[in-house]
């Protein structure tokens, strides 16, 4: 080595231009990483925001303290400054909009509940099998057309299904069968036509994500199993399912909250009684119906019943969130499970 | 051999028969998903079956069924998506530039990560209650009764912006935008993550800075995976119908915003165009929603004409984002 | 129509969990000919070409001029093989030889494998495993397989134990708990998992997992067993074991393993097959091949001058 030629030479003089200077580069640099900065803080800022929202006007108002409509001084409150939560909870009857008000939530999470559950009944049998016959059965080719048709179900707009519901599963299925045949009272908006278009739509989300998480189960543990004299379906409903159980149950509970959050197919198809009942041939209303039909209709700003939707609002926040919370928390876990 | 052997083989029979049951469950749930897309195409192509013409398509909402047409709608769809996609796009892009190419794995990309998937998440109507407070009555900050109005002056017209912005469709685009920003944003990542490391690399070994190389390098590599992610997110907006019901979009309009009712208006009438963001709007799903809730039997066919119209726009835009996909797959081999 | 040393095994079972005391036996009688012939062939005694010094001895696998192909690509060259039963036929060879890919069509685990297919015959017994007849479920039943890395479920030790016994049809839990019991003790496990049988399985150690998958494989009541590699992920102490277990377990089955490790197939084995991109170079007693190979490519590969 050289060591010493080098030590004798001259330190060329380019130590300088390395070190950092401020210059216009340097700072068009900081300015545009500032900028993407403040485009990712964006998503926070819509958190914050809807929080912010739902809080004030359901819980205890954080505007401006009064505010001038018609020359007069009006006071805002909250949702929950004029109504008692014990009465939110505990009161079994919903009718903001009469004269006599009660503001029980009960009727509307019923509403939401039945219909969510008849969806469930129907999305997830269809998509956990379909999540099977695409992960174990299918050929990669019969795999690649029936994925895109899948999520093609799940491209269509809420409205559609809602439409559907109303002009074609009601009078075509529903009444003939359980009305004509079986003798039930169906009325023209019922929980189950909406529910089984929910329930459809639902059906794309359950596949393919239970189908990722059936495909992250070690292809090791199906040949364990094989070579144990498993049937196919042994394989499957033995060994891949509970093996990702965790991950399925997951994607039915993400499933079931995008259900309950579902808005325009149940305010079409399954009408606004807000009343508790598990007659899913009966009319009823949830959560999300709700808070469209007062949109919909002429309510003061500022008053109970405006203020009432965000107290809905704030319930289906609160109860979808905390499902995708906890579903996503379990997928996490899985994942670390397979790698 | 013994007895337990027999008796197993004994039980073949009957396990080979549940196998195959099972296979045929399988494939009857995953037909049976297929089969209701198709009853539904079906069922609306066939209600729409001679509703759908001309007149439907350039006439405005009418309370005679026979004469009832999308064009609002359709306008106010455009102008919608076109605003949608002015704001989701740039930040969109540049939140999910900022997480992959620049953020280092700290507490606050994990903050926002979580909150990402969380939002996604998040009932698109509870988008809506957002929209109401934040853009149409911007936090009751200046209050309905003595808004202001902004007035900005162009050549060819003037733009008056009206503050708090009210019910208009700026704030419908606002909405859509925080909407499926969420879905912008993870699908760009994962365009930008799918571009390999080398490029970047290979660039920084030339001496570029951080935003030379994602301008030049990454984000090219990356266009067709983002645009994909956007098309498909803006399909969703397209369909949107429960937060613009919430921001206060009318179920019921005889013109369209800005009262642009063909693209020649915009160059008689520049100053339309400066005007439509603040009018009043109604949108194709929210057109149908009303047609479908009407009580003449009639207004069923409209809205199967109105949801054939959607239907095939989606379709278009989706075909879109397939052949950017598979041209950007041919065209791109690492 | 039942290998006779077989008997002594199957019948210390029925004892241990009380079969004899179960009713039915004129309806098995009634069904053996019936379902089972086509699977278990009859026993034919060949005389093994390659082991001199046992004078006859009943071959249990033979391929005939198997070839194999994954797609286009073959893998397999006229391999024909004799596996002699009861003793251990160690498979050996430079990786990517086909070593794992012979293994997996003695009992069709390549059927599972899109794009597979072969020319030539596997018998087991006489039979070809590939006949349209044969029923795959029962054929891998009674070709049991223990793989490179263990394979436990994410079930408790007795549920992964029990599994085969389970989707064969068998309810009965007394039952269930001889045929566990008895399976882990001949896998040398039982005394080190008896007392947490309902943990999972998950948490043993990587040779107590292996020594589980054994299990396993033994509690479907197997004749043949098919070993890929089966101590190459262990330690020096639990490969020890495995080997010990391997050299237990030859007395009542059927043994084939596919082992990197020379000192190993020398230690477990009693004949030795050199595979050598795809084609079976040498077979033979395993003290012959290890010190008198006939084949230049074998003295080359067991002296360590490639692979
Ligand atoms: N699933 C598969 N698909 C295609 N080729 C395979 C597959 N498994 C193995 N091969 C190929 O078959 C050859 C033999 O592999 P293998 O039997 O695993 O060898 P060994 O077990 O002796 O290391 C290798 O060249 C390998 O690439
Ligand atoms: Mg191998």
């Amino acid at each position: 080595m050289s060591s010493a030629s080098t030590s004798s030479m001259p330190l060329a003089s380019t130590g300088a231009s390395l070190c950092r200077t401020l210059s216009v580069q340097r700072l068009k640099e900081g300015l545009i990483r500032t900028g993407l900065f403040a485009c990712a803080g964006v998503s926070i800022l819509t958190t914050f925001g809807i929080v912010a929202v739902l809080f004030s006007n359901a819980v205890y108002d954080l505007s401006p303290a009064s505010t001038s409509v018609n020359g007069q001084v009006q006071h805002n409150a909250a949702f929950f400054q004029q109504v008692s939560i014990r009465e939110f909870v505990t009161e079994t009857r919903w009718t903001p909009q009469f004269s006599e008000k009660h503001f029980g939530i009960l009727p509307l999470v019923c509403g939401t509940l039945l219909v969510s559950g008849i969806a469930a009944l129907i999305g997830i049998p269809i998509g956990l099998c379909s999540a099977i016959y695409l992960s174990e059965y299918s050929s990669p080719r019969i795999r690649a057309i029936i994925k895109p048709v899948l999520e093609v179900l799940a491209g269509i707009p809420t409205v559609v299904y809602g439409y559907f519901a109303l002009v074609f599963v009601t009078p075509y299925v529903l009444r003939p069968f359980f009305h004509d045949l079986l003798g039930f009272d169906v009325s023209l908006f019922n929980a189950a036509s909406a529910g089984i278009v929910v329930g459809v739509m639902i059906i794309p989300m359950i596949s393919s994500l239970s189908e990722d998480v059936l495909r992250s189960v070690p292809r090791s543990l199906r040949e364990a199993a094989y070579a144990l004299g498993s049937t196919r379906f042994d394989v499957s409903t033995r060994v891949v399912v509970p093996a990702a159980l965790s991950g399925i149950i997951a994607s039915f509970l993400l499933a079931i909250a995008r259900a309950m959050g579902e808005t325009m197919a149940v305010t079409i198809a399954a009408g606004q009684m807000a009343n508790v009942t598990a007659n899913p041939f009966h009319s009823v209303a949830t959560m999300t119906s709700y808070i469209v039909n007062v949109s919909l209709g002429d309510t003061e700003i500022g008053s109970i019943e405006e203020k009432s939707i965000y107290a809905v609002g704030l319930t289906l926040f609160l109860i979808t969130l905390s499902m995708n919370i906890v579903s996503q928390f379990v997928l996490r876990r899985f994942r670390e499970v397979y790698q | 051999m013994s007895d337990l052997e027999v008796e197993y083989a004994g039980l073949l029979r009957q396990r080979h028969r549940i196998a195959r049951c099972f296979e045929w469950c399988c494939l009857i749930a995953t037909s049976s998903a297929l089969l209701f897309l198709a009853v539904l195409l079906a069922g609306v192509i066939w209600q729409a079956w001679g509703w759908l013409d001309l007149q439907f398509l350039t006439g405005f909402d009418s309370r005679r069924p026979s004469s009832a047409g999308l064009l609002a709608g359709i306008w106010g769809t455009f102008w919608l998506i076109l605003f949608t996609t002015i704001f989701t796009v740039p930040v969109g892009v540049g939140a999910a530039i900022y997480l992959e190419e620049y953020s280092r794995e700290d507490w606050f990309t994990r903050l926002i990560k979580l909150n990402l998937a969380n939002l996604a998440g998040v009932p698109s109507i509870v988008y809506g209650m957002l929209g109401v407070t934040a853009f149409v009555r911007m936090f009751g900050m200046i209050s309905a009764a003595d808004g202001v109005t902004m007035v900005i002056s162009l050549g060819f017209g003037t733009l008056e912006i009206p503050l708090p912005l009210g019910r208009c469709l700026l704030a419908g685009s606002f909405t859509l935008s925080l909407l499926i920003l969420p879905v912008v944003i993870i699908a760009s990542q994962e365009a930008l993550r799918a571009v390999p490391p080398s490029i970047r690399h290979a660039s920084y070994a030339l001496g570029a800075t951080d935003w030379q190389t994602i301008r030049h390098q990454v984000l090219p590599a990356a266009v067709p995976g983002i645009a994909t992610g956007i098309i498909l997110a803006l399909s969703r907006a397209m369909g949107e119908t429960a937060p613009l019901i919430m921001i206060g979009a009318l179920t019921y309009l005889a013109f369209a915003p800005g009262s642009l009712n063909s693209p020649m208006d915009a160059i008689e009438d520049p100053q339309r165009v400066l005007d439509a963001p603040f009018d009043m709007f109604t949108s194709m799903p929210i057109q149908i929603f009303n047609w479908v809730g009407q009580p003449k039997a009639d207004f069923q066919h409209v809205a199967a004409a109105g949801i054939l119209v959607l239907l095939i726009l989606l379709v278009a835009f989706n075909a879109t984002a397939i052949v950017i996909r598979n041209r950007a797959q041919k065209r791109i081999s690492w | 129509m039942n290998s006779s040393p077989d008997t002594m095994t199957r019948t210390a079972i029925d004892q241990l969990e009380g079969y004899s005391m179960n009713a039915g036996r004129s309806d098995s009688a009634a069904t053996r000919g019936h379902h089972v012939s086509a699977v278990v062939p009859a026993v034919r005694p060949v005389v093994t070409a390659t082991s001199s010094s046992r004078l006859e001895q009943t071959v249990k696998f033979q391929t005939k001029s198997l070839d194999f192909f994954y797609g286009d690509n073959q893998v397999l060259f006229n391999v024909s093989l004799d596996v002699p039963e009861k003793s251990v036929t160690a498979l050996i060879g430079p990786s990517g030889c086909g070593k794992s890919t012979f293994l997996r069509t003695l009992n069709r685990m390549n059927d599972i494998i899109e794009g597979t297919r072969h020319t030539g015959d596997v018998l087991l017994e006489g039979t070809d495993v590939y006949a349209p007849q044969i029923d795959v479920v029962l054929l891998r039943k009674r070709v049991g397989m223990v793989f490179q890395k263990s394979t436990p479920f994410p079930k408790s030790i007795f549920d992964n134990v029990a599994y085969g016994p389970r989707v064969a049809g068998l309810k009965n839990r007394l039952r269930l708990a001889g045929i566990v019991e008895e399976s882990l003790k001949r896998a040398a496990l039982w005394d080190e998992v008896k007392d947490r049988l309902n943990k999972s399985a998950m948490a043993l150690s990587g040779g107590q997992q292996q020594r589980l998958c054994i299990a396993r494989t033994l509690a479907t009541n197997p004749d043949v067993i098919l070993m890929d590699e089966p101590a190459s992920a262990l330690d020096p102490a639990s490969t020890a074991r495995v080997e010990d277990l391997i050299f237990e377990l030859k007395q009542n089955y059927t043994i084939v393993i596919v082992t990197h490790n020379m000192q190993q197939a020398a230690r477990v084995s009693q004949q030795t097959a050199f595979f050598f991109q795809g084609e079976l170079v040498e077979t033979g007693d395993t003290r012959r091949l290890f010190t008198n190979p006939t084949q230049k490519q074998t003295e080359d590969y067991i002296t360590g001058r490639f692979g």
